[in-house]
């Protein structure tokens, strides 16, 4: 048990580091550097740039030096100092700028992670108990267009929706008044209510995805002979659902909660920009746009390092339910 | 052959004898029990048919502005008159322009005293048919006026028109992104499954890498370093190669894992003793073993990089004008406020999930028909 943990944590700190050059050789593909970019901006301005400024500005921003200085001087400015670089279009330290909207991507995705679950097990227990019922093929139904909608499509569609009928912008996660507000428990409340829209746009075919999982995984259990020998054994059927197909098919669902994750975070971003949500999506697009390269850089690291860090919990939430892993190695 | 072993009447008197199908005709008859496959596969032979002659059917030119009715909404075709008359022939309402006498913006009215008969074969904006015949024949038009079925954007340019050049471009993004993902999957994964080791431990430890970067914020990080100054041909080649970059993996897993089974077969030892070579033991004697399931996995692949290539153009990141794809068109929807004025510009959205419904129905069907053999 315990050298199946070290093994993994030494593979999630190996990943990370992989991740961390790939980030890095990402962010300098560009053709151009930031100055490049800066430059242009100032000649659309109408107020260009000396070439002499430029070099000093390169000079100043540490651009003139080979990639892997540059990466090197990242990588342990990170790990000693916990500081990411600075971004030049914020003007501000990375770290805080990211600090600032990263709490609102981890409430959305884990909301959203939470939802999925809460929502497609029970769900997917149904279906399969009653199989070909109307409200299975209700479900499926439902399950294959959540499926096949994009997820800004969709938020586009509620936004439209919500428009339409309630008048009002379902976009963004505050009212007006609780916009710049401190953290108080009105303004939780507020979140609390604008939180749904995003959290059903971001999560719905990641739900219909689970459901299907679910119901083929209960499926399957529910036509074993044990199954039949326990019915045959006098067992109340709610009893026997709960406590033997439906705890075997929750091993495959946990095991891929690692890639659940994956796929919220993914997606995070594109739902932020459309719903433009002060989270980090908007802040992400921005900075690839405009080759803010440290934070862009940080930006994929710290979704890389989410998604990460998540498959390490679902292999360990997976050893702890699962007996037969946990017993590996020990016999 | 299991429940297959006995023989069914079909229509026709016809005989269906499975112990003498072949591979093929199994999964084919097996394929045909599942409804919802069979539709998909209809909804997208049709969606295919009308990319191909997206010139053809499209009453427009794609980039052809009508200065008439900018911003127009979807025109509805009428069989029955204002006062209730039947028509054989179905027309539209003609719609005249009007100045707004505050802002002095134009829009257009409509105007129900005038019919606008349609017709098949009209002649309207020319265009090159498949690129190599001019031609301004068009399927069907507006007698006297003009047709938008989904009406125009803000620049008055057909939006029925440009969802079928959409279309094209988007299927065919899928297409050659799936193709490229195929040969990469089938490749590595075959290098994988066949020698096994060492080898086959680094590969697998690569795609596992892959697999825990977040697709989408890849994706937008690649099409970010694509210069700005590229043509936008280049620049869609250069998407479908991102798109294809991490698409393979889920393939050359199924692969490994095929091949890793097949090759302890019998068949395959016997082939190996006989003298056949590496290659032809992988091409001739595994590889049509295991090559409905790669099918299966490249049909699941392709909607997938439908909606990827989607999402990227939408967010401006991916393809760009004057090419069109769905992601292209969806980008004029891209706030609330053209969207409550405009909700048309979101039917090429409908498109994309009419054509990600049937992809998903038939990669289903072909799923379980890959193993013909199972009940």
């Amino acid at each position: 048990m315990l050298r199946f943990i070290v093994h993994r944590l030494i593979y999630m700190v190996v990943t990370l580091a992989a991740v961390s050059v790939v980030a890095f050789v990402l962010i300098q593909l560009p053709p151009g550097d930031y100055a490049d970019s800066y430059a242009n901006k100032r000649q659309q301005a109408g107020a260009p740039i000396t070439v002499q400024e430029l070099d000093e500005m390169r000079i100043r921003l540490g651009l003139n030096r080979p990639w892997y200085v540059q990466y090197g001087s990242w990588v342990s400015g990170m790990v000693l100092r916990g500081d990411m670089g600075y971004s030049w279009e914020w003007r501000r330290p990375v770290v805080d700028v990211i600090a600032e909207r990263l709490p609102l991507t981890l409430i959305l995705a884990f909301s959203t992670l939470f939802f999925m679950y809460a929502v497609a097990l029970p769900i997917g227990i149904y279906s399969a108990v009653r199989q070909y019922s109307f409200s299975d093929h209700a479900f499926s139904a439902v399950g294959y267009v959540g499926l096949a909608t994009p997820n800004f499509l969709l938020a586009l569609i509620l936004m439209y929706l919500g428009q339409k009928w309630f008048g009002q912008s379902v976009g963004g996660l505050f009212s007006l008044e609780f916009q710049d507000a401190p953290w108080s428990w009105a303004r939780v409340k507020d979140l609390a209510g604008h939180l749904w829209v995003p959290i059903i746009v971001l999560g719905s075919a990641g739900t219909a995805y689970l459901i299907r999982t679910m119901r083929a995984a209960v499926l399957d259990e529910l036509n074993q002979m044990y199954v039949m020998a326990a019915r045959a054994g006098g067992l109340s059927p709610l009893h026997l659902l709960f406590k033997y197909p439906v705890r075997m098919a929750l091993n495959p669902i946990l095991a891929t909660l690692g890639w659940r994750l994956t796929y919220v975070i993914s997606g995070a971003p594109i739902v932020g920009v459309v719903m433009s949500l002060p989270d980090t999506g908007p802040l992400f697009l921005h900075a690839l746009l405009n080759q803010d390269m440290y934070l862009a850089g940080a930006m994929i690291l710290v979704y890389c390092a989410l998604t990460i860090i998540g498959t390490f919990v679902s292999d360990l939430l997976l050893v702890a339910l699962d007996p037969r892993i946990r017993m590996e190695g020990q016999t | 052959m299991v429940d297959a072993a006995q023989s069914k009447p079909r229509r026709g008197g016809r005989l269906r004898r499975p112990e003498l199908a072949t591979q093929w005709q199994l999964m084919w008859w097996k394929f045909k029990r599942h409804h919802l496959a069979l539709i998909g596969m209809s909804v997208l032979a049709m969606l295919v048919f009308l990319s191909v002659f997206a010139g053809f059917i499209g009453p427009e030119a794609p980039f052809n502005r009508n200065n008439k009715f900018i911003s127009g909404a979807p025109m509805g075709i009428h069989f029955f008159d204002a006062e209730g008359n039947f028509h054989m022939r179905p027309f539209v309402y003609a719609r005249t322009t009007k100045r707004d006498s505050v802002t002095l913006r134009k829009f257009s009215v409509v105007d129900e005293s005038t019919r606008w008969p349609l017709r098949f074969f009209v002649r309207g904006a020319s265009y090159k048919f498949w690129g190599l015949i001019e031609t301004d024949l068009h399927l069907f038009g507006a007698e006297g006026g003009f047709i938008h079925l989904f009406g125009t954007d803000t620049l008055g340019r057909d939006l029925f028109t440009r969802t079928l050049y959409a279309t094209r471009v988007s299927l065919s993004v899928g297409a050659v992104g799936v193709t490229i993902a195929f040969i990469l999957g089938a490749i590595i994964g075959g290098i994988a499954g066949y020698f096994g080791g060492m080898i086959d431990n680094l590969i697998m430890r690569l795609i596992e890498f892959i697999r825990s970067i977040p697709t989408l914020p890849l994706w937008l990080a690649l099409s970010a370093a694509l210069p700005r100054e590229w043509t936008s041909f280049q620049v869609y080649l250069a998407i479908t190669m991102i798109l294809a970059l991490t698409g393979w993996t889920h393939l050359a897993r199924t692969v490994r894992s095929k091949l890793l089974a097949l090759r302890e077969e019998d068949f395959a030892l016997a082939a190996r003793l006989s003298g056949c070579s590496d290659a032809r033991v992988i091409f001739r004697h595994l590889l049509p073993a295991f090559m409905s399931y790669m099918i299966v996995d490249a049909t699941i692949a392709f909607p997938e990089v439908l909606l990827a290539e989607t999402s990227l153009s939408f967010l401006g990141l991916g393809l760009r004008e004057p090419v069109e794809s769905w992601g292209v068109l969806l980008y004029a929807a891209q706030n609330i406020r053209s969207i409550a004025h405009m909700p048309w510009l979101l039917i090429p959205g409908l498109v994309v999930i009419l054509a990600v419904l049937a992809f998903n129905f038939v990669g289903d069907g072909m799923r379980d028909a890959a193993d013909p053999y199972s009940k």
